[in-house]
């Protein structure tokens, strides 16, 4: 708190007092009361232009999206260049594929991680590490995308789905590690003393009394992670790159929906344009969905 | 298992994250050096990019980047702020005030390629209109679209940080102010405005890191050139940008080189910019603001 601007205004405060409001030169009080009055109407119009930027852009996604939405949308892969038809399958079931490999890379080294960090808060080597995986978390992800290239890419001789996953790995990892932390160390230390004083080891408390309290956090915290990696554009560019084909091989390029959304977009063609407005329509059905549900649960834990 | 075990599996978690970390920063700083073997540091001043002569120098990229975070800042400071004064003051714990604060969070959750094909088909022509009033080339795309989309993907971020610290001036200093006679303007300005201001600062270190790195909307909009920005008008490139309109289509190993030292360059100043706005954070979350 800046002490300059309290006793500041406390002086001039003061000063009003002993002058008397009530005598106070009504030309002044009137001048207020409009000061007043003018910043309530200079605060609620930039307020409105928010309102209504952020208003235009979902309503557009919506209106847009539901157009290009059908059957075929979802069940059949990319087209070649010209003929009509098809859709995104290819596209929803690679994000699939790469968002939940990229969960399962994630999920084993966040949680031992955050163990450490939740049991180990005073050591200088926890405090370095969050600080760190706080840091990390603001990282552009396409520095993630070219280094996992150098990394995977360049010795696989070849764009693969695995390297995809490995770069949301990186992206999803900090993000895991420090949401867990706090949530494990939100278990009411008694939890550890009780089963720590009847002799249960310390592994033990954490996989048997620790990791089940936390349960429902370390689900919330997982979904907003899915949440976040699943738009992610710029990591697959160098490393799932895409694929007009449905595949499931981890070793081969494969598609997903950002990709789409930025390749569709880039394309001269008005039914390519409708596909990438339908393809981000659902990629942010399914953002909310995830945010909203994994929030409200957050929330109930809370 | 036994105990000793476990510690040794957790802490290995704790430095294997530690060492993605320094990996990442040496794979980048090793695959830099072929650009700086040529260039010296006059990679950061030279002002030509071209993959035919293989001239690389990062100044057009570096002026872009700091240009359009600027003009985003610019524009979205004012209007996050008050939309946060209104979330924490006026509305304050009211139905509303909760109403906005969620769907201002689902907006920050929404992908950047979104936002960036969102500004392709709105802000793209807004700007085409603007420039042809202006009288200069009306391409649509440049640095000025790229920095609008910026500014509205930084609101949610900055709106709901204030709206946070907002919420945290506590009612005695509220109400003491206005006990005093002060108006509920004057109240703001003097008492909760200096208790939110290192809150704030830190809310904007955090767009500005987001801002400087953000990749896919910013390549959609700005128009991929490889000149220096001469205007706000120009067609330019940001550090991510560039990466990601060229990366794939580098012809020489001194090209993918030189994209690596761009990288790094961002890696370090988002990763600054960062820290040093986590760190505000975490100060006042401790209470002393």
């Amino acid at each position: 708190m800046s002490k300059d601007a309290l006793s500041r205004d406390a002086i001039s405060n003061d000063a009003a007092f002993i002058r008397n409001p009530v005598e106070e030169d009504p030309k002044l009080i009137k001048r207020r009361r409009t000061k007043n009055k003018a910043f309530v109407v200079a605060l609620a119009i930039p307020v409105i232009i928010v309102l209504i930027v952020l208003g235009h852009m979902l309503v557009t996604i919506a209106v847009n999206g539901s157009k290009a939405l059908n059957i075929d949308f979802f069940a059949q892969a990319q087209k070649p260049f010209g003929d009509p038809g098809g859709g995104v399958a290819n596209a929803i079931l690679g994000s699939l594929i790469v968002v939940g490999l990229a969960t399962v890379l994630s999920l084993p080294i966040s949680i031992l991680a955050a163990l450490y960090l939740a049991e180990n808060a005073q050591k200088w080597l926890a405090k370095l590490v969050l600080i760190l995986v706080n840091a990390l978390q603001g990282i552009p992800s396409i520095i993630v995308g070219i280094v996992i290239y150098t990394w995977l890419v360049i010795p696989m001789r070849g764009f693969s789905a695995f390297s995809g996953s490995v770069a949301l790995a990186f992206i999803m990892i900090p993000l895991l590690t420090t949401n867990m932390r706090e949530i494990f160390a939100l278990v009411p230390g008694s939890y550890r003393e009780a089963a720590l004083s009847l002799g249960v080891p310390q592994w033990r408390t954490a996989f048997g009394v620790i990791l089940p309290a936390a349960k429902q956090g370390i689900l919330s915290a997982t979904g907003l992670g899915v949440a976040r990696i699943a738009g992610e554009t710029a990591p697959l560019l160098f490393t799932a790159f895409g694929s007009p084909y449905i595949s499931t091989a981890l070793g081969k390029p494969i598609s997903a929906l950002p990709l789409v959304i930025y390749e569709y977009i880039k394309s001269p063609y008005d039914d390519w344009h409708q596909k990438a407005w339908g393809a981000a329509f659902i990629l942010v059905c399914f953002v909310f969905v995830m945010t909203v549900s994994m929030n409200l649960k957050k929330d109930k834990q809370a | 298992m036994n105990d000793k075990r476990y510690f040794r599996i957790t802490s290995g978690a704790a430095v294997a994250l530690l060492l993605a970390f320094a990996a990442v920063l040496l794979t980048l700083a090793v695959d830099s050096m072929p650009t700086f073997h040529v260039f010296g540091l006059g990679f950061f001043t030279g002002k030509q990019w071209n993959p035919v002569t293989k001239q690389y120098g990062a100044l057009p990229f570096l002026s872009g980047t700091l240009l359009t975070s600027f003009v985003a800042l610019l524009v979205s400071l004012p209007l996050s702020l008050s939309v946060g004064i209104v979330m924490g003051e006026y509305l304050r714990n009211s139905f509303l005030s909760r109403a906005m604060s969620i769907f201002i969070n689902l907006l920050a959750s929404i992908p950047s390629v979104v936002y960036g094909l969102w500004g392709m088909t709105t802000i793209v022509p807004l700007v085409q209109r603007l420039e042809g009033a202006a009288g200069v080339a009306p391409y649509g795309v440049g640095i000025l679209s790229a920095s609008l989309v910026l500014a509205v993907m930084i609101i949610p971020y900055m709106a709901s940080l204030t709206a946070q610290v907002m919420q945290r001036v506590p009612n005695s200093m509220r109400e003491a102010a206005l006990a005093l006679g002060t108006t509920r303007q004057e109240m703001i300005l003097g008492v909760s405005i200096p208790y939110i201001r290192s809150g704030v600062a830190a809310g904007v270190l955090l767009a500005l890191g987001r801002a400087l790195g953000e990749t896919m909307a910013v390549t959609m909009l700005i128009g991929n050139a490889t000149r220096m920005p001469n205007s706000v008008f120009a067609l330019g490139n940001t550090l991510a940008s560039v990466i990601a309109s060229q990366f794939n289509e580098a012809e020489s190993d001194l090209h993918r080189s030189a994209m690596m030292t761009l990288a790094l360059v961002l890696f370090v100043l988002s990763f600054l910019t960062n820290l040093l706005g986590r760190r505000i954070i975490g100060k006042t979350e401790n209470g002393n603001v």
